[in-house]
C-alpha cells in the first residue's frame, strides 16, 4: 500500500510526464535522447510503451525511449526501480505484458532470447555469469557460434573445415581479448580470474556475438575509481571501434554523467525523466527520487 | 588428432586425450602380450569384453553427466536397446554368409542407430526438465525400455523376420527364436572379441574427446556452466543438450551391442536400475568430465567383484568398503594434500640435489 502511495506522489511531481501524451500510432523517435550524429538515421532500438507485470506488481510500465545507432545511453534509478527488468525484457528473458520494441526497424514481439541474440543484442550481467569451467578463450569462442559454422560431423572428425574455422576463431578471440589487454590470460580458467577481469571478460564475450547493441548491467560495480576511469575509456573505445550502440545501467554517477549522451531515469518502473546529463542533473524530479522531497521547498 | 600447443605446453584437452588413448592402447598391448604368453587367468579373460563395454558406457555417460551436466539414470536402457538390436541383427545375418567381423560391425552400427534414435526421441520431452526431475524421468524411461524388452518376441524362419508382443510367432519348422520375452535372448552366437571391444573403446574416446574440443563441446559445456548466459549469447540450450544426449545414447547402443553378443543368453533384467547406477558410479568415481578417470574406474570396478571372490559371502561388503575408500582417497582434501606433499617431497627435492651435485663437479 505504502509503495503505491509513494509512486503516485512521485508521478504527480514529475516535470517530464512523457507517457501522458503517449500515442501508439505516432512514431516515437525521441528527439531529446538521440545524439546529433544519429538523428537522421533510424534508431537502432525504438522501445514503445514496454511494460511487464509480475502477478499484481507492475515492475516496468510504459517504458518508451529510442537509442541511436552509435549512442551511449544510460538508465539510472534507485534500487528496485526496474532497470535490470528492462534488460531482461530487451533480451526476451521476460516477454513484455504490454508494448514492444523495434530493433533495427523490426518488431521483436514473440521472439526468443536466441533470436534476439542472433539479431544483434548482447548483454552482460549484474552478477557475473561466465562459463566458469571453460578457459577465457573458450568463453569468447563459445559466443562466436554463428561464425564457427561447422556441423557435428566436422566437430567429431576435426576435418579441414574444423581446422580452418577454429584457427580463425582462435585469432579473433585473441584480437577481442586484446581490447582489454587480456590476451595473456587466454588459457586461464574463467573462474580463476580476478573480479575486474571477469567483468571485462563478460564484455568481450558479449562483443564476440557481433552485436549492434551492447547492454551493460552495472559494468563498474565493485571497481575502484581508477578502474572505473579505465572502464569509461574502454566503453568509448568499444563504441568507436565497433560503431555500435551501448545502453548501460549504472549506479556510479561519475561514469554515467561522463560517458552517456542520453539518460533515462527510472523510479518504480516508470521513466521520471530523460535527457542529456546536464538536464538530468538539474531535474527536480530526479533529485527528489534520489534524495527525497525537500520540506522547505514547498 | 591435432596437437594444440600453446605457450610451449599442451592444452588441457590434448593432454587428457593423450592420457586416455595411452591408457587404452597400453592396456590393450599389455593384455594381448600376457594373453599370448598364457598368463591371463580364464576369469579375467572372460571379463575383457565386458570391461570394454563398461568403459564405452562410462565414457558415453560422462558426456551427459560430466560434460552436459545433466544427471541421467537410464543409461542401461540405451545399452539394452543396443544389445537386443545387435542380437537380432546378428541373428538375421547368421545365414547370410557375411564374415563374423562384418556381422559384428553391422550389428554394432545398427545398435548405435537404434539407441541413438531412441535417445533423440526420449530426449525431446525429457530434456525440458532439469536436475532431480530429469534424473527421475530418465530412470523411468530406462525402466520402460527394460519392460518393453520383457514382452518382445522375435524370430526368423524361411519367410523372414517376425516381431510380436506374444510368444506365438507361428514359426515354421527350422525357424529360430531370437528374442524370447522375459527369457531374453537365447542361443546367441558369441561373436564379440576383445579386439572389437578395443576398437570400440577407441571410437568412443575419439568421438567424445573430439566433441569436447569443438564448437559443439564448448556450447554443451557453456550450457552446463551457465544456462542463462548461454541463452544470452544465442546458444540453443535444448539443441546442445539433445545433441549430447543423443550421441551418448548412440555410443551406449554400440557398447550394448558388443555386450549382448558376448553372452549366449541375455535376460532383460540385466539392464535394470542397478546397471544404470553402476555406470553412474564409474563416472562419479572417475571424476565428472574426466574421461580417463572413467576408463580406470570402469576397469577396476568391473574386475573387483571377481577379484573379491575369495571373500565369499562378504564379497559385496568388501566391494562397498573399497568404493568408500576410493571416494575418500580421491576427494578428501586432507588426503589430497598429503599425497601432493608426498609427491613434492620425493620429486622436487631431487632437482636441487642434482643441481648442487652438478655444481660440485664443475
Amino acid at each position: 500500500m505504502s509503495t503505491k502511495l509513494n509512486r503516485d506522489d512521485v508521478i504527480q511531481n514529475t516535470v517530464y510526464d512523457v507517457y501522458e501524451n503517449y500515442d501508439e500510432s505516432k512514431s516515437t523517435v525521441d528527439e531529446i535522447i538521440l545524439p546529433e550524429r544519429d538523428k537522421d538515421k533510424d534508431p537502432i532500438l525504438d522501445i514503445r510503451g514496454l511494460g511487464i507485470d509480475f502477478g499484481g506488481l507492475t515492475a516496468v510500465d510504459e517504458f518508451t525511449i529510442a537509442i541511436g545507432r552509435t549512442e551511449i545511453a544510460g538508465i539510472i534509478g534507485p534500487n528496485g526501480a526496474g532497470k535490470t527488468t528492462i534488460f531482461n525484457l530487451l533480451t526476451k528473458v521476460y516477454q513484455p505484458t504490454r508494448g514492444t520494441f523495434l530493433f533495427d526497424g523490426v518488431d521483436t514481439s514473440g521472439m526468443t532470447t536466441t533470436q534476439i541474440s542472433k539479431m544483434g543484442i548482447a548483454r552482460t550481467f549484474q552478477n557475473i555469469r561466465l562459463f566458469d569451467k571453460l578457459t577465457v578463450e573458450e568463453n569468447v569462442k563459445a559466443a562466436m557460434h554463428n561464425e564457427v559454422s561447422y556441423g557435428l560431423a566436422s566437430g567429431i572428425f576435426h576435418g579441414p573445415k574444423y581446422r580452418k574455422q577454429e584457427k580463425a576463431a582462435h585469432e579473433r578471440a585473441l584480437e577481442l581479448l586484446s581490447i582489454f589487454d587480456m590476451q595473456d590470460m587466454a588459457d586461464y580458467q574463467a573462474s580463476s580470474l580476478p573480479y575486474g577481469a571477469q567483468r571485462r571478460l563478460e564484455i568481450v564475450r558479449a562483443l564476440a556475438t557481433n552485436p549492434k547493441v551492447l547492454l551493460l548491467d552495472e559494468p563498474a560495480a565493485g571497481m575502484n575509481p581508477s578502474e572505473t576511469a579505465e572502464l569509461m575509456n574502454n566503453i568509448r573505445k568499444i563504441r568507436d571501434t565497433f560503431g555500435i550502440a551501448i545502453l548501460l545501467i549504472e549506479h556510479d554517477m561519475s561514469l554515467v554523467m561522463n560517458v552517456c549522451e542520453g539518460i533515462a531515469v527510472l523510479n518504480f518502473g516508470r521513466i521520471i525523466a530523460k535527457g542529456t546529463p546536464e538536464e538530468i542533473q538539474n531535474n527536480p524530479a530526479v533529485i527528489e527520487a534520489y534524495l527525497g522531497k525537500k520540506k522547505e521547498a514547498k | 588428432m591435432k596437437m594444440q600447443i600453446k605457450n610451449g605446453r599442451l592444452s588441457p584437452y590434448t593432454k587428457n586425450s593423450i592420457i586416455s588413448y595411452g591408457l587404452v592402447i597400453g592396456a590393450f598391448v599389455i593384455v594381448s602380450i600376457l594373453n599370448s604368453m598364457g598368463m591371463v587367468s580364464s576369469s579375467l579373460q572372460g571379463q575383457l569384453v565386458p570391461i570394454c563395454c563398461y568403459i564405452v558406457m562410462a565414457v558415453s555417460l560422462n558426456l551427459v553427466v560430466g560434460i552436459s551436466g545433466e544427471l541421467s539414470l537410464g543409461h542401461a536402457g540405451f545399452m539394452s536397446a543396443g544389445a537386443y538390436t545387435g542380437i537380432v541383427v546378428s541373428g538375421i545375418l547368421e545365414t547370410s554368409g557375411l564374415p563374423i567381423y562384418g556381422r559384428l560391425a553391422v550389428a554394432i552400427i545398427c545398435g548405435a542407430i537404434v539407441a541413438g534414435v531412441l535417445g533423440f526421441l526420449i530426449g525431446i520431452p525429457v530434456l525440458r526438465l532439469r536436475g532431480d526431475y530429469l534424473a527421475i524421468v530418465t530412470l523411468a524411461f530406462g525402466e520402460i525400455i527394460k519392460n518393453i524388452m520383457n514382452i518382445v518376441y522375435a524370430g526368423k524362419d524361411s519367410h523372414g523376420f517376425h516381431l510380436k508382443t506374444n510368444p506365438d510367432l507361428g514359426l515354421e519348422e527350422g525357424g529360430r527364436m531370437l528374442l524370447n520375452g522375459p527369457m531374453g535372448a537365447t542361443q546367441v552366437q558369441r561373436i564379440s572379441t576383445f579386439a572389437a571391444g578395443f576398437v570400440l573403446v577407441l571410437i568412443t574416446l575419439f568421438v567424445v574427446q573430439n566433441i569436447m574440443n569443438s564448437k559443439q563441446g564448448r556450447a554443451i559445456m557453456a550450457c552446463r556452466d551457465n544456462r542463462i548466459a548461454a541463452e544470452s549469447i544465442g546458444l540453443n540450450v535444448m539443441k546442445y543438450k539433445l545433441m549430447a544426449f543423443t550421441v551418448s545414447a548412440a555410443l551406449a547402443g554400440m557398447g550394448g551391442a558388443l555386450f549382448g553378443l558376448n553372452y549366449s543368453t541375455l535376460l532383460p533384467v540385466k539392464f535394470n536400475f542397478n546397471t544404470s547406477v553402476l555406470i553412474l558410479v564409474f563416472v562419479v568415481l572417475g571424476g565428472l568430465g574426466n574421461i580417463w578417470g572413467s576408463i580406470i574406474a570402469a576397469t577396476i570396478l568391473t574386475i573387483l567383484p571377481e577379484a573379491l571372490r575369495q571373500f565369499a559371502d562378504y564379497r559385496m561388503l568388501a566391494y562397498a568398503i573399497v568404493l568408500i575408500l576410493v571416494m575418500i582417497f580421491t576427494y578428501s582434501p586432507k588426503i589430497k594434500n598429503f599425497t601432493q606433499g608426498f609427491i613434492d617431497k620425493n620429486f622436487k627435492r631431487k632437482k636441487p640435489t642434482a643441481q648442487t651435485e652438478g655444481g660440485g663437479q664443475v
